[in-house]
């Protein structure tokens, strides 16, 4: 399964729509996508996981890398649209508690 | 005369014969000598180079046309021997670096073994099994000098080598925290430290850690963001998730851990795991906790040890037997 990575360059944010499964394949082409955009002081970076439906534990890593670059640059990154099953993922690791993941705008078919 | 030599002969009278008669078996010996050739590395080209030879002198003085395109045909093979060079040599480096991981594998089980302690009211059943070679789950027993059994189940992110080298780092933290008798709080939050300063960013890894003491029959517990496990409670005959909040190892230095505690009575059985038996996927579909549970109740009245086999077996058959994730399972019953 792939992943599709789609940017979206707004005037006040940056979208990034994730579509397909985070895992070990496909967690270093997100990595590589969304680290340069946490590069940029001040921006906003707004990640749509609508249509993730699969993460692992490389995935989460990936996220944890880029809040870490996001703070020390001066961006600010958060999450939006989890599925349950992601979402549980970052539940469980206590990752929702570092990571800004907006809970109330989520997929409907949760 | 070798077999090389041999097919190389041979090779001619096969084409005579087959030029001559059109017959079916010289095409099977045709194929039963290139099968000779390539494991004798000759190239596409000495073939062709070959062939040539002996349409020389099995029928001199034919059109030149036929051997002119011969040759030609010989330049044209030759980029392929070039690959098939690059295959071969890729092929030894694969089976060196397959003995390599061997080694390392074997290395790993040597330093992480770990032997189920005897605790006369806890029967306790462990099976790890690597997805690859080698294991990215950690988990560990240890009876401490106070006699409390202290349990770990980690899981490091990533598979393979990376996860398996970090793990090395685990063990001997862990080992050095336990001697000292510390609670499941401590133990994690000392063990985040280590390995916050060890790895590097978007590295992490979770665990669970309880401890158990015979003399209370209570299990003390803390969770570092790792998979919940269960708990049977006999009374009311329903499991439960155990839920223990904590954030992962390894991503924030100063993080604190809650300690919960469990009093475990006659027939109540702990359950611990890793995410490898709850990401089991039948069909592309994820299974749910409920059906981990269903399947864990089936083997349930089973010694521990057998249980923990029958479940694995069970994902096994389930998954087609390629196991996509480390598979980590822990039970531990209350007999009396």
């Amino acid at each position: 399964m792939n992943l599709e990575i789609n940017v979206t360059e707004h005037p006040d944010i940056i979208l990034v729509q994730l579509s397909g499964e985070i895992d070990a394949y496909t967690a270093p082409q997100l990595k590589d996508k969304l680290i340069p955009l946490t590069n940029r002081k001040g921006v906003r970076i707004e990640v749509d996981l609508e249509n993730v439906n699969y993460m692992d534990s490389t995935g989460l890593g990936v996220f944890i890398s880029a809040l870490k670059s996001s703070k020390e640059n001066g961006s600010k990154i958060t999450l939006f649209n989890l599925k349950d099953r992601v979402q549980r993922l970052f539940k469980i690791t206590g990752l929702h508690q570092l990571i800004d993941i907006n809970l109330d705008e989520r997929g409907v078919n949760n | 005369m070798d077999t090389l030599e041999f097919d190389r002969t041979n090779y001619k009278e096969l084409l005579k014969k087959y030029i001559e008669t059109k017959d079916e078996q010289s095409l099977y010996g045709a194929e039963q000598i290139s099968k000779s050739f390539i494991k004798n590395n000759i190239l596409p080209e000495e073939i062709v180079n070959l062939h040539i030879q002996a349409m020389i002198e099995l029928y001199p003085g034919k059109s030149k046309e036929i051997y002119s395109s011969m040759n030609f045909l010989l330049e044209t093979m030759i980029s392929y021997g070039l690959a098939h060079q690059e295959y071969q040599s890729l092929r030894e480096k694969q089976l060196e670096l397959q003995s390599e991981i061997s080694v390392a594998a074997s290395m790993q089980n040597t330093l992480l073994a770990t032997s189920v302690p005897k605790v006369d009211d806890l029967d306790i059943g462990v099976i790890s099994v690597p997805a690859h070679q080698m294991n990215g789950d950690y988990h560990h027993l240890v009876t401490g000098k106070d006699g409390t059994i202290g349990i770990a189940v980690a899981d490091v992110i990533g598979k393979g080598i990376p996860a398996a080298l970090c793990m090395s780092m685990i063990k001997y933290s862990l080992e050095s925290f336990s001697e000292q008798s510390a609670n499941p709080k401590l133990i994690l939050e000392n063990l985040n430290r280590v390995v916050e300063r060890n790895v590097e960013t978007g590295m992490f890894i979770t665990m669970f850690y309880a401890q158990y003491n015979p003399s209370t029959s209570i299990l003390h517990y803390a969770s570092a963001g790792h998979e919940p496990g269960y708990y049977f409670n006999a009374e009311k005959n329903n499991f439960e998730e155990i839920n223990a909040k904590g954030l992962v190892l390894g991503v924030s230095s100063d993080t604190k851990y809650e300690q919960y505690e469990l009093t475990l009575n006659k027939g109540d059985m702990v359950v611990l795991l890793t995410d490898g038996v709850t990401e089991c996927r039948n069909n592309g579909k994820f299974i749910e906790s409920e059906e981990v549970i269903e399947v864990i109740k089936n083997y349930a009245h089973l010694p521990a040890q057998e249980a923990v086999n029958q479940v694995y077996k069970y994902f096994e058959r389930l998954q087609e037997f390629q196991l996509k994730d480390d598979f980590t399972l822990i039970m531990m019953k209350k007999n009396v």
